[in-house]
């Protein structure tokens, strides 16, 4: 059993004058095994969503549940072995001067594996990497490759609950495509749930069964995959990202 | 377009790698020019799009090498200039917007003061008016809360708002030749019309030259005018952007076909499948 629970969650950085309410009074729920989508403007809190479910945002308030476990200040091991989080920036979240190899050895020592050498290609070969990548160092590969490592890394401990923020923006539409799949077929396989951003209308429906639609801080409005295709929506940010998410309209571009 | 000087005009342009296993050649001689134009390229990952930006540039860090039978810009040889010279053109008169926003700025320095810095270097104003003019270029970017922005870290921005951050700081300078390497990838629609249309607009009013490395193939078709398809470090074609989903090459029909759509659902996305012989034809020529 691994659903998501979030009830009234609101998460801010810093105090006094100087205080960002970056979450507010956010409640939804992802059953086990779902595939749940997160949209919204830039900067309107969907990363900090992830990152308090991860423990990397100190300040907060409500509720978060992982299975039956009521969340505390703090995670230990075993929740990371059960969540684990693709972060948006695939620059930052690799270590330089560690080794694609090192990486990915690392992660599966730490949760206690043995037979590293078979599952570091394995997972490789998961994310369309060949052999060839294996001892290369972050700054030898280009943006997409990083974030299929990164991917891997998050794959490794085979974890029940994956989060993923915007997993597939620094790929090219055919690897997107492969990534999007084995997301897709490892969630059925292993009945993984799924918390995914991403600023993409059509990999969101692709992925997921429902959406929330934030705008600073709040959750405006939520969104069943039905809803999305047939542009059923009543808030007019969500009626606005749906319009144009075809392209680039010079006319958009005058209305703002 | 007229048939001035072209602002860039690129021939047989190679960026190599010496590797263990031998020498990486990450871009294989590719010949295209930049007129007042938004040329895109796109391309799959690894395909050399951002190298080709940073050999422009020439910052391709040793013991990578460029090589290029000619690497102009409006008439200047770029492979010819000293260190000195290059450091000159670079972020003045050709600016890059890096794929890695928050790995390009300071992280020990405010944004405010990123921004003004450049500002002050670039036209020699006081603190004041360089202050009022980043916060007006950070609104420009629709960024909420300008003076919270100009106080805070870097690390202390979302994914989105590094990338427009990087964006104005670009407008600061009003370069000849912007290189945007995804410059809107981590950004909502709403936020990317609007990046977009200051781009547009410093491509119509003020003749830069853009060049637009990007993933979304819908996007590059319904913002450029011309586009490149890289493939293996080659151009495998050329085309008028309104007509890429008209494309021909095999590789070009496989990335269309790969998107999903909002419309079509389908269970499982179609795959690329590579065939051996695109790496092999010669690069096409994107040069007019
Ligand atoms: N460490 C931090 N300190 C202060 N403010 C922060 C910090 N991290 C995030 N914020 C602020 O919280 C708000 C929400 O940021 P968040 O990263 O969650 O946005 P987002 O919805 O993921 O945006 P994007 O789509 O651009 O990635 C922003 O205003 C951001 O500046
Ligand atoms: N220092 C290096 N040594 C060896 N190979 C390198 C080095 N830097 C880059 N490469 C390789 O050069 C190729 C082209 O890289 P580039 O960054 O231009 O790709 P890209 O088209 O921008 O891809 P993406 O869309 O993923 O950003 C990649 O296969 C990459 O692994
Ligand atoms: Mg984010
Ligand atoms: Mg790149």
């Amino acid at each position: 059993m691994s659903r998501l629970v979030f009830n009234d969650l609101s998460v801010w950085f810093g105090e006094g004058a100087s205080r960002v309410d970056a979450v507010r009074h956010a409640t939804f729920e992802v059953p086990s095994g779902a595939s749940f989508g997160l949209v919204g403007e830039s900067g309107s809190g969907k990363s900090t969503i992830l990152r308090a479910l991860m423990g990397l945002a100190p300040d907060w308030s409500g509720e978060m549940i992982v299975g039956e476990q009521r969340l505390g200040p703090k995670r230990n091991r075993a929740f990371y072995k059960q969540v684990q989080m693709v972060f948006q920036d695939p620059y930052a979240s690799l270590h330089p001067r560690h080794s694609v190899d090192q990486v990915l050895s690392e992660v599966l020592k730490l949760h206690g594996f043995r037979d590293i050498n078979r599952r570091v290609q394995a997972l490789l070969d998961d994310v369309g990497l060949g052999p060839g990548f294996r001892f290369r160092y972050p700054h030898q590969l280009s943006g997409g490759q990083r974030q299929r490592v990164a991917i891997a890394r998050a794959l490794a401990p085979e974890p029940s609950v994956l989060l993923l923020d915007e997993p597939t923006s620094a790929l090219d539409v055919s690897v997107q495509a492969e990534v999007l799949n084995l997301l897709n077929d490892l969630r059925e396989e292993h009945r993984l749930t799924y918390l995914l951003v991403s600023h993409d209308l059509a990999v969101v429906a692709h992925m997921c069964q429902s959406t929330a639609v934030m705008q600073n801080g709040e959750i405006v409005e939520m969104l069943t995959v039905e809803d999305m295709r047939a542009m059923r929506a009543r808030h007019p940010y969500t009626c606005h990202l749906l319009e144009s998410a075809s392209g680039y309209n010079p006319n958009a571009a005058q209305a703002l | 377009m007229t048939r001035e000087q072209p602002l860039l005009d690129i021939e047989n342009l190679t960026v190599s790698f010496p590797t263990r296993q031998g020498v990486f050649e990450a871009v294989r001689g590719i010949s295209f020019t930049l007129g007042r134009e938004r040329l895109g390229i796109v391309g799959e990952s690894g395909s050399g799009k951002s190298m080709t930006g940073r050999a422009i540039l020439r910052l391709i860090r040793p013991p990578g090498r460029i090589t290029a039978r000619r690497l102009e810009f409006s008439g200047t040889d770029l492979l010819q200039l000293d260190e000195h010279e290059m450091r000159k053109i670079r972020g003045q008169r050709i600016s890059m917007v890096m794929q890695d926003p928050k790995f390009s700025l300071n992280p020990v320095m405010r944004i405010g003061e990123q921004i003004m810095e450049i500002y002050r270097f670039h036209t020699g104003a006081g603190k004041r008016a360089a202050h009022a003019r980043a916060i007006e270029m950070l609104e420009a970017v629709s960024i909420r809360d300008p003076e919270r922005v100009m106080r805070a870290w870097p690390h202390e921005m979302s994914g989105g708002m590094g990338q427009r951050i990087m964006i104005a700081m670009m407008m600061v300078t009003e370069p000849d030749i912007l290189i945007a390497d995804e410059p809107t990838s981590a950004l909502d629609v709403s936020v990317q019309t609007q990046v977009l249309s200051i781009m547009d607009r410093l491509v119509h009013e003020r003749g830069m030259g853009l060049i637009f490395i990007s993933h979304d193939l819908n996007l590059v078709a319904s913002f450029c005018d011309r586009v490149l398809i890289m493939y293996a470090g080659r151009i495998v074609e050329v085309c008028a952007a309104d007509r890429l989903h008209e494309a021909q090459h095999p590789y070009t029909r496989g990335l269309l076909g790969s998107l999903p759509r909002l419309h079509e659902p389908r269970r499982h996305l179609e795959v690329l499948k590579r065939d051996p012989a695109w790496r092999e034809t010669p690069s096409v020529s994107g040069r007019q």
